[in-house]
C-alpha cells in the first residue's frame, strides 16, 4: 500500500514531464507549478491523495486491526497468550497511526525525490508571497505530512472501533472507507453547515496556514482538538465493546 | 492420584485441589442455550477428558475457562482464581489449543511463536528464542521452523498450535481435539506428550469426541450432552455406572431369549453382530441382584440352548457414552 501511495507523485510527476503543456488553472491545485519547481509534486500528490488515497489505505489498515486477527483466528491466541484487551488495542491503535504517519512521509519523500530528479528545484513563493529556500520548502512539506497525519488519526479510531463490531476484516475496512468518503460528502453540503465543524474530514484540506510566512498554528490546533475527540470517543467506544466482547471467532 | 514431582502446590490448599471449577456455568447465545449449567471439577494432576459430541458444549466452556467468553451465568476457578476477572495470572500458567490451531500464513512457524510469546507482556524476552526452539523440538518441528506457515500441512500446523501451548511451563494445558488432522503417527506422539506433561505434574484438560483417544490416555473424563455435563469422574467411575451385560453366543437365539426372560433378564437379540451359521448374540444386562453367572450358563443348557460363548462384561466406556449421549451422527441443536 505504501508502494502504492508512492506512486502518486511518481504518476503525477512523470505525466506532467512528459505532457508538452499544463494549462494554468486547471487539475489539482499547484498542479501548474510543476514544470517550474519540482517542490510542486509533493504538494500535489498529497493535495490528490487526501480525499481517497489515504481515507482508503487508512480505512483498510484500521478495519483490519482487530477483526483481521478475528477473521484469521489468531484473536483467540493472542487473548489467551495474554495479551491483555486494552493493551491489544492501544497497540493496534498506535500501529494504525504508525502507518498513517509512514504513509503520509512516503508520498512526501517521493514526490521530492521525483520532483527532483524531473523537474528544477528552487526557492518556492509561499501563500504569504514571502520566497523561502528549498530546504526550508521541503521542511514545510513535512509540516504538511504531519498536519495530514493527525487529520487521519481521528478516522484510524473510527476505523479501530468498526474493527471490533465484526470478524469479517473486508466488512470492517469497506465500513470505514465508506465513511471516509460520506463524511466528506457531508462537508460539502452547504444546507448542512451545522455539522461541519464536527466532521473528522473538516479540516482536512486546511494546512494551507502551514505555507504561510510565518507559520500560523490555528488551523492545526482546531485540527488536533478534533481529531483528539474523536479519538477520546471512538477509542472509549472501541474498548466498551471489545473489553466485554465474546470472542467466538 | 500421587502427587508428581512438578507439583509445586501453589495453586490451592490440600490434596483434593481442582485446577478447574465450574458451578452453575451457564452460556446462552440470544436464545439458544450453549451450555445449560454444568458443574466441571477437574482434580490438579489429571488428565481429564472432555467428551461430548459435536455442538454439546464443549467448545464454547473452553471458551469460559480462558476468558474469551464470559459466563451469563455462574462461576468458573481455573488454578484457584475466578475467571475472566483474574485472566492476568491465571493465562500464563496455563497452555492452550483452542478449536484449532490459527496462524499469520505469511510468516514462519518460528516467527509465529515469537509474535504470540511476545504478546504476553510478561514472558520474558530474554529466553524467548530458547523456549521457542524447545517447544519446536518438542512437537518434531525443527525442521519446518523457517518455512512460512503457508506451506505447512494441517498436521503441522496442528503441531506449531500446541508448541504455541508448550512456549512455558504450564501448570494448565487446555487442548481442544488435539488430534484433529494429524496422521496416526501425529496421534500417537500426541498422546504420548500428554502423557510426558502429566508424569511432569501439569493437568491436562482434552476436549475430544472420540472416545478412543480420551480412553487411552485420561485418568478422568466428562461427558457432555446438548450443553450439560452429564457424567463425570474417573474412568473407573464412569465404566462403574455402566451396567454388566451378559453376552450368549447361539444359533438358538429365540430360546435363549425365552431362557433369559425367564430367570428374569431382559434379554435382546444383538442387532449389530451379523446372524450366521453359528448364531448370532444375544445381550441382557445384569439384574441388581446378581447370582452365579454359571447358573445362567446351566439354565440355557438344560433348555437345549447350544451355548458356543458366554460372558459377563464389565460395560464398556463405549456403553456408557452412547448410553449418555445417544446413538448416531445428529448434531444437538
Amino acid at each position: 500500500m505504501l508502494a502504492a501511495l508512492a506512486a502518486i507523485p511518481v504518476l503525477i510527476a512523470v505525466v506532467v514531464r512528459l505532457s508538452a503543456h499544463v494549462p494554468p488553472g486547471r487539475g489539482p491545485v499547484f498542479l501548474d507549478r510543476i514544470t517550474q519547481n519540482g517542490m510542486f509534486v509533493a504538494a500535489t500528490a498529497m493535495v490528490v491523495a487526501i480525499p481517497l488515497f489515504l481515507p482508503l489505505t487508512v480505512g483498510v489498515v484500521a478495519g483490519d486491526t482487530v477483526a483481521g486477527e478475528a477473521g484469521m483466528g489468531t484473536l483467540r491466541y493472542l487473548l489467551v497468550a495474554p495479551a491483555g484487551r486494552i493493551r491489544l488495542l492501544v497497540v493496534k491503535y498506535l500501529g494504525a497511526v504508525v502507518f498513517c504517519v509512514a504513509a503520509t512521509l512516503v508520498i512526501v519523500l517521493a514526490g521530492s525525490a521525483i520532483g527532483a530528479l524531473l523537474f528544477p528545484v528552487g526557492p518556492v513563493t509561499l501563500l504569504s508571497g514571502d520566497t523561502v529556500g528549498a530546504g526550508q520548502a521541503e521542511w514545510r512539506l513535512v509540516l504538511v505530512a504531519a498536519y495530514v497525519t493527525v487529520s487521519l488519526a481521528g478516522f484510524a479510531a473510527v476505523g479501530l472501533f468498526i474493527s471490533t463490531l465484526t470478524d469479517a476484516p473486508v466488512g470492517a475496512m469497506a465500513a470505514t472507507v465508506v465513511l471516509a468518503i460520506a463524511s466528506q460528502v457531508l462537508d460539502s453540503l452547504p444546507q448542512l453547515a451545522w455539522l461541519h465543524p464536527w466532521l473528522f474530514s473538516h479540516y482536512w484540506f486546511d494546512f494551507a496556514d502551514l505555507l504561510r510566512q510565518p507559520v500560523t498554528w490555528d488551523s492545526f490546533g482546531a485540527n488536533a482538538v478534533l481529531q483528539a475527540g474523536y479519538l477520546a470517543v471512538f477509542g472509549a467506544l472501541a474498548y466498551g465493546r471489545f473489553a466485554s466482547k465474546d470472542v467466538l471467532s | 492420584m500421587s502427587p508428581s514431582p512438578g507439583d509445586t502446590g501453589t495453586t490451592g490448599p490440600g490434596p483434593a485441589a481442582l485446577a478447574v471449577e465450574t458451578h452453575g456455568l451457564v452460556k446462552r447465545f440470544g436464545h439458544q442455550l450453549a451450555v445449560g449449567g454444568i458443574d466441571l471439577a477437574v482434580p490438579q494432576g489429571s488428565v481429564f477428558g472432555f467428551l461430548g459430541p459435536n455442538g454439546s458444549g464443549k467448545t464454547t466452556t473452553i471458551r469460559m475457562l480462558l476468558a474469551l467468553a464470559a459466563p451469563t451465568h455462574g462461576a468458573v476457578a481455573v488454578l484457584g482464581q475466578d475467571m475472566p476477572r483474574s485472566f492476568r495470572t491465571v493465562l500464563p500458567r496455563v497452555g492452550a489449543l483452542v478449536e484449532g490451531p490459527a496462524f499469520y500464513p505469511f510468516l514462519s512457524g518460528r516467527a509465529n511463536l515469537h509474535r504470540l510469546d511476545a504478546a504476553d507482556a510478561n514472558s520474558p524476552a530474554g529466553t524467548r528464542a530458547a523456549r521457542v526452539d524447545a517447544a519446536l523440538d518438542r512437537v518434531g518441528l525443527t525442521h519446518a521452523a523457517g518455512k512460512k506457515v503457508r506451506a505447512y500441512s494441517l498436521g503441522m500446523k496442528q503441531r506449531l498450535g500446541i508448541a504455541n501451548a508448550l512456549l512455558a511451563p504450564r501448570e494448565l494445558m487446555v487442548l481442544d481435539e488435539p488430534t484433529n488432522g494429524l496422521d496416526p503417527q501425529g496421534t500417537r506422539e500426541v498422546r504420548s506428550l500428554v502423557r510426558s506433561l502429566a508424569t511432569e505434574g501439569t493437568t491436562v484438560f482434552v476436549s475430544s469426541h472420540l472416545l478412543a483417544e480420551v480412553e487411552q490416555i485420561c485418568t478422568h473424563a466428562g461427558i457432555m450432552r446438548a450443553g450439560l455435563l452429564v457424567a463425570q469422574g474417573t474412568l473407573a467411575e464412569l465404566r462403574r455406572d455402566g451396567r454388566e451385560q451378559v453376552r450368549v453366543l447361539t444359533p438358538d437365539m429365540a430360546r435363549a431369549c425365552g431362557v433369559l426372560a425367564r430367570l428374569g433378564l431382559v434379554p435382546e437379540i444383538a442387532v449389530s453382530v451379523p446372524t450366521d451359521d453359528d448364531g448370532g448374540l444375544v445381550r441382557a444386562p445384569v439384574p441388581e441382584r446378581r447370582g452365579e453367572p454359571a447358573d445362567i450358563v446351566a439354565a440355557l443348557v438344560a433348555d437345549g440352548v447350544r451355548v458356543r460363548g458366554f460372558a459377563v462384561e464389565a460395560g464398556s466406556l463405549e456403553d456408557r457414552f452412547v448410553e449418555l449421549t445417544g446413538e448416531g451422527f445428529e448434531v444437538v441443536e
